[in-house]
Order: structure tokens, then C-alpha cells, then sequence
């Protein structure tokens, strides 16, 4: 008996997925929609609608008084400037101090101790991961009092985990062929490291810091927003007196870094790898 | 030819091995170039160190509160300020899902008009646009903005996660799209399919797997921002952790620490998971 024996209502049609997978998956959206419709409620329940519908009206009233900006405030934006720089690329350099020995000791071919000091680096990285290195600079801030030295530290520590995570990640995939070659010269642990696994990891070790420091750029520059140097402490003071002109000059000019910074580390990334 | 049992090089005698490593070559040929890259970061490491000003009787002070802080990092205070610190999360865990939920469905279609391949100069050039603004502005800075038109708390926040989801998602699918196994596509073109069925049967079900595993990590991202947009006012659990550090109640500080740092580590473990099963 062919296909076309059957009466055409009684054929049997294709589907991709079977009656109750498709019911499941059906199911399955239903629980996100109420899911987002339940969360949507609970994030609302204290919005104040007045301030919602008011606010094409406050964009135009703000646009109007932030265009155009200020440039003569430019003379006052230079020194904050260099600081954001080196905010950045102080605390990238103390990032990779503290990444790389984290990352021998977190990678699971280099370790010296797989129980102990491996889960600890482990803990390390993925605590310095998930603290914003904002929220690393309002702790320093407090510790500290306000200054360059919190920003740099703020973002040397945030920076640990990023780089090292990415750094131990390389170490764990380089190629046991070569290892093993260097091994069966009778080399010791130390010349393993260093001829074996070192040469191995080096060019990817050269991108995560310039993407690292690419990235740091960007959040140098808002770290002042809690007292932490650089240019973000110039915004915070101008928001502080609604100087909206020095804001959008600011946000400019921070705009423009980000751009530079971005060329470079592509530039860079691009002649190493 | 000469009978020679080693590799003969230029420049060395047959039948020698070479004895010393030799190192590979620099990165930068020009010798020149080498040194004038190598005092111009020193005489920079220089000036930058210079420039760090250092009060440290303020750090003295400081080092006090750091103790305090160490302590309460290690015994945290959940029940004085849990009111606070559960309504900050409680915003930030729906501020989190709803942005992403409306971050992605806007994203879709801009990121199928960035696509090269699918859209017509014009939209595609729109598209662009929007994506490299929302990628181009912190989340910070969009967050003082929105604060400023939208008034302090969750919602300010939760259109400023959206935002920056627009930006993230909108680049990845569009690259995504890009780099599609064209033949599919040619196939259904070659039935005769309009643009809509184009996209719906060639295009979706090649990206589908990855765009679920690109908005389970924008989830992962959007809560960790949502604890720093509440610095400038943007509600959530950063509204909780800012509040708890300026009373100096490290305690209360070093418990939502520890929250975030808990919720992050789950969250990030369950993504992974996750995504290894839905591609």
C-alpha cells in the first residue's frame, strides 16, 4: 500500500517534533511569558507612572539645556584625562602581576597542589570576576579615601580574575606533544614552564592584556563617579551642580577615548596574533 | 652529496648538532625601535607613579576600616538590614529578567536588519548605528541619563539593561547571521519563498541554538550590572550595597557581597550548563 492510497484528509503529515515535544515547548514559553509577566509587576509595583509619562517632555527640556557643550571647560579636562590613563594601564599592569602566578597555580596541568592551592586560585578568580571593579573602587574609597590609588587598585583587582581566568583557560589547552618533548630531555619543573609551556601561552597572554586594557579604559573612565580619580570625578562634580553642557562634553570626550583605545588594542591585537 | 648523519644548516659545519637554544624570533625586528619603546614606558612608568598622591594618614585611618570591613566580610550580617537587602534583590533579579526578555525580542530585529546578507544599505546602516551607540555608552552613563528622565528606582534601571542588551545581543546575532551555510538559504530561495519565509526557515533554525545560549549569558551579564547601575540611583541590589557603605555597616555591606558573589557563581555555572544543552 502506497502513500496514495490513503484518502488525502487521512494522510499523515509531517511534523518536526512529535506531538508532546511540541506541547512541551509550547509549555515552556508559556512559563516565560508569565514568568516576565509576574517580574514585570514586582519591578513596577513602586515606579512612579507621573515621572514615566513626563519624560519626552524632561528629554527635551535636558537636551535643550545640554547642547551645545562647553568647550572651554576642555582646559580643565586634560589632567583627569591622563589620570583615566593611567588608571587604566597601572592597574592592567598590577592585574597581570597578580593574574599570572593565580593562573599557574588555577590551571589544571601546572598546579603544585591539585587540593589545596588549586580550588583557592580557583575562588580567587571568580571572586574578583564577579565584583564590578566600580563596586571594587567603593569599597577601596572608603578604605582608602578618595585618590588615584583606589582607582588603580580597584581596577588591578578586577582585572585579576578577568585576565586569569582567560590566562589559565590558554595554559590548560597548550599541547602535550611539546611538553612531553621537553620532558624527555630531562628538563626540570622550571625549564618545563619555561620552554614548554611559556612559548605556548605567550601570544594569547598578549591579547588578553590589550583587550583587558582596552576594556579597563572604558571603566577608568566612570570609576570618579564614586571618588576614585580620573575623568568621572569631573562628571560626578558636574552633575552634582547640573552643569549639563560640562556633562555632555565629558561624555564626549570619554566617547572619543573609548573609540582611540578600541583602534589601538585592535591594532595591536591584530599585529600579535 | 656528503654522508653526513645530521641535519646540515647554513652557517654550521656538517655532522654538528646545534648545542644552544637559540631564541625565537622578536617581536619588534627594528633594534631601534626596541629600545625607544622600551624608555619611552619607563620614563612613563615614571611620570604615572609620580602623579599618585598618597595621604597616608587618611590610609592609616583607612587601614582601621579595612579591618572592619575583612571582619564583616567574614562575618556577615543578613538579618539587621534584610528588609533592605531582599528588596534589593528582589529588584534586581526582575529588573534582570525583564530587560533581557525585552532586550532580546528588540534586538532580533536589529539584528537581523545589521545583517549584511539579509538586509537591503540603507537598514542595514540604521541598524549599525543603534548598535554601535548602545555599545559605545556604559551602562553607567546611560543609567544617570535615564535616572535623570525616568526618576530614581527599578524601571530607570531596567531600560538601561535593555539598552545595553540591544547593543550586545543585536552585534552577536548579526554577526551570527553573516556567517550562515549560505546553501540553506539558497535553497529555500530557489522555492520561490518571500523574505519572511526566507528568514523563518533558512536563517532561524541555524541561529536559534545560538542566540538562546547568547541571551542566557546577557542574563548572567545583566544581573551583575544591575548591582552597579544602583550606584547612580538605578534601584536593585547596588542601591543596597551603596547605602550599607556609606553608613559604614560593613557588615550589612560584606552580606550582600557575598550574595552577589553566590548568585553570580550559580548563575554562571547554570548558563554554562545550559548552554552545553541547548547546542
Amino acid at each position: 500500500m502506497s502513500v496514495t492510497d490513503i484518502p488525502a484528509a487521512e494522510r499523515p503529515v509531517w511534523h518536526h517534533r512529535t506531538l508532546l515535544g511540541r506541547l512541551a515547548i509550547y509549555a515552556g514559553w508559556l512559563g516565560l511569558v508569565a514568568l516576565f509577566v509576574w517580574c514585570w509587576n514586582i519591578m513596577t509595583e513602586r515606579t512612579m507612572w507621573v515621572f514615566v509619562y513626563d519624560a519626552p517632555h524632561a528629554a527635551a527640556d535636558l537636551a535643550s539645556r545640554a547642547w551645545p557643550p562647553r568647550w572651554s571647560y576642555m582646559d580643565r579636562l586634560w589632567q583627569p584625562l591622563w589620570d583615566t590613563i593611567n588608571i587604566a594601564t597601572l592597574g592592567t599592569l598590577l592585574g597581570i602581576v597578580l593574574a599570572v602566578p593565580l593562573a599557574f597555580l588555577a590551571a589544571s596541568n601546572t598546579t603544585p597542589s591539585r587540593m589545596i592551592l588549586r580550588p583557592v586560585a580557583l575562588f580567587c578568580i571568580v571572586a574578583s570576576r564577579s565584583i564590578n571593579s566600580l563596586i571594587w573602587a567603593l569599597l577601596l574609597v572608603s578604605i582608602l579615601g578618595p585618590g588615584i590609588l583606589a582607582g588603580i587598585l580597584a581596577i588591578g583587582f578586577r582585572s585579576v580574575g578577568f585576565i586569569g581566568k582567560l590566562l589559565y583557560e590558554a595554559i590548560e589547552e597548550t599541547d602535550i606533544a611539546q611538553i612531553e618533548a621537553i620532558t624527555a630531555t630531562g628538563a626540570t619543573k622550571a625549564q618545563i614552564l619555561n620552554y614548554g609551556i611559556v612559548p605556548q601561552v605567550l601570544p594569547s597572554f598578549y591579547g588578553i592584556s590589550v583587550f583587558r586594557w582596552d576594556i579597563n579604559i572604558r571603566e577608568s573612565a566612570i570609576l570618579g563617579l564614586v571618588g576614585a580619580g580620573g575623568i568621572g570625578a569631573q562628571l560626578q562634580a558636574s552633575l552634582n551642580v547640573l552643569a549639563w553642557p560640562q556633562v555632555t562634553l565629558i561624555i564626549l570626550v570619554i566617547l572619543a577615548t573609548v573609540v582611540v583605545s578600541e583602534w589601538v588594542s585592535a591594532r595591536v591585537r591584530h599585529a600579535i596574533i | 652529496m656528503t654522508d653526513t648523519a645530521a641535519p646540515v644548516s647554513p652557517g654550521m659545519s656538517p655532522g654538528t648538532y646545534p648545542t644552544r637554544w637559540k631564541r625565537p624570533p622578536q617581536m619588534i625586528k627594528s633594534r631601534f625601535w626596541r629600545y625607544a619603546l622600551a624608555i619611552g614606558a619607563l620614563v612613563w612608568l615614571v611620570l604615572a607613579l609620580g602623579t599618585i598622591e598618597v595621604n597616608w594618614q587618611r590610609v592609616m585611618v583607612g587601614m582601621e576600616r579595612g579591618q572592619r570591613f575583612i571582619a564583616g566580610f567574614l562575618q556577615p550580617d543578613f538579618t539587621t538590614r534584610w528588609r533592605d537587602i531582599s528588596t534589593g534583590l528582589i529588584e534586581s533579579l526582575t529588573m534582570t529578567l525583564t530587560s533581557t526578555v525585552v532586550g532580546v525580542l528588540i534586538s532580533i530585529p536589529i539584528g537581523i536588519g545589521a545583517a549584511r546578507n539579509v538586509a537591503p544599505r540603507w537598514i542595514y546602516a540604521i541598524c549599525r548605528g543603534i548598535i554601535a551607540v548602545s555599545r559605545a555608552l556604559q551602562e553607567i552613563i546611560v543609567a544617570i541619563f535615564f535616572v535623570a528622565l525616568f526618576g530614581f528606582g527599578a524601571f530607570a534601571g531596567f531600560l538601561t539593561l535593555t539598552f545595553a542588551t540591544i547593543g550586545f545581543i543585536g552585534k552577536l546575532l548579526a554577526e551570527d547571521i553573516e556567517d550562515i551555510d549560505e546553501s540553506q538559504a539558497e535553497a529555500i530561495r530557489a522555492t520561490g519563498a518571500s523574505w519572511f519565509q526566507l528568514i523563518n526557515y533558512a536563517i532561524q533554525p541555524q541561529v536559534m541554538p545560538r542566540l538562546i545560549g547568547l541571551s542566557l549569558y546577557r542574563l548572567d551579564i545583566n544581573f551583575r550590572e544591575s548591582a552597579v547601575i544602583g550606584i547612580v540611583g538605578a534601584g536593585g541590589i547596588g542601591a543596597t550595597l551603596n547605602t550599607a557603605l556609606n553608613r559604614y555597616e560593613y557588615d550589612s555591606a560584606g552580606a550582600v557581597l557575598l550574595i552577589i558573589i553566590a548568585i553570580v557563581m550559580i548563575s554562571e555555572y547554570s548558563s554554562g550548563y545550559l548552554r552545553r544543552w541547548v547546542q
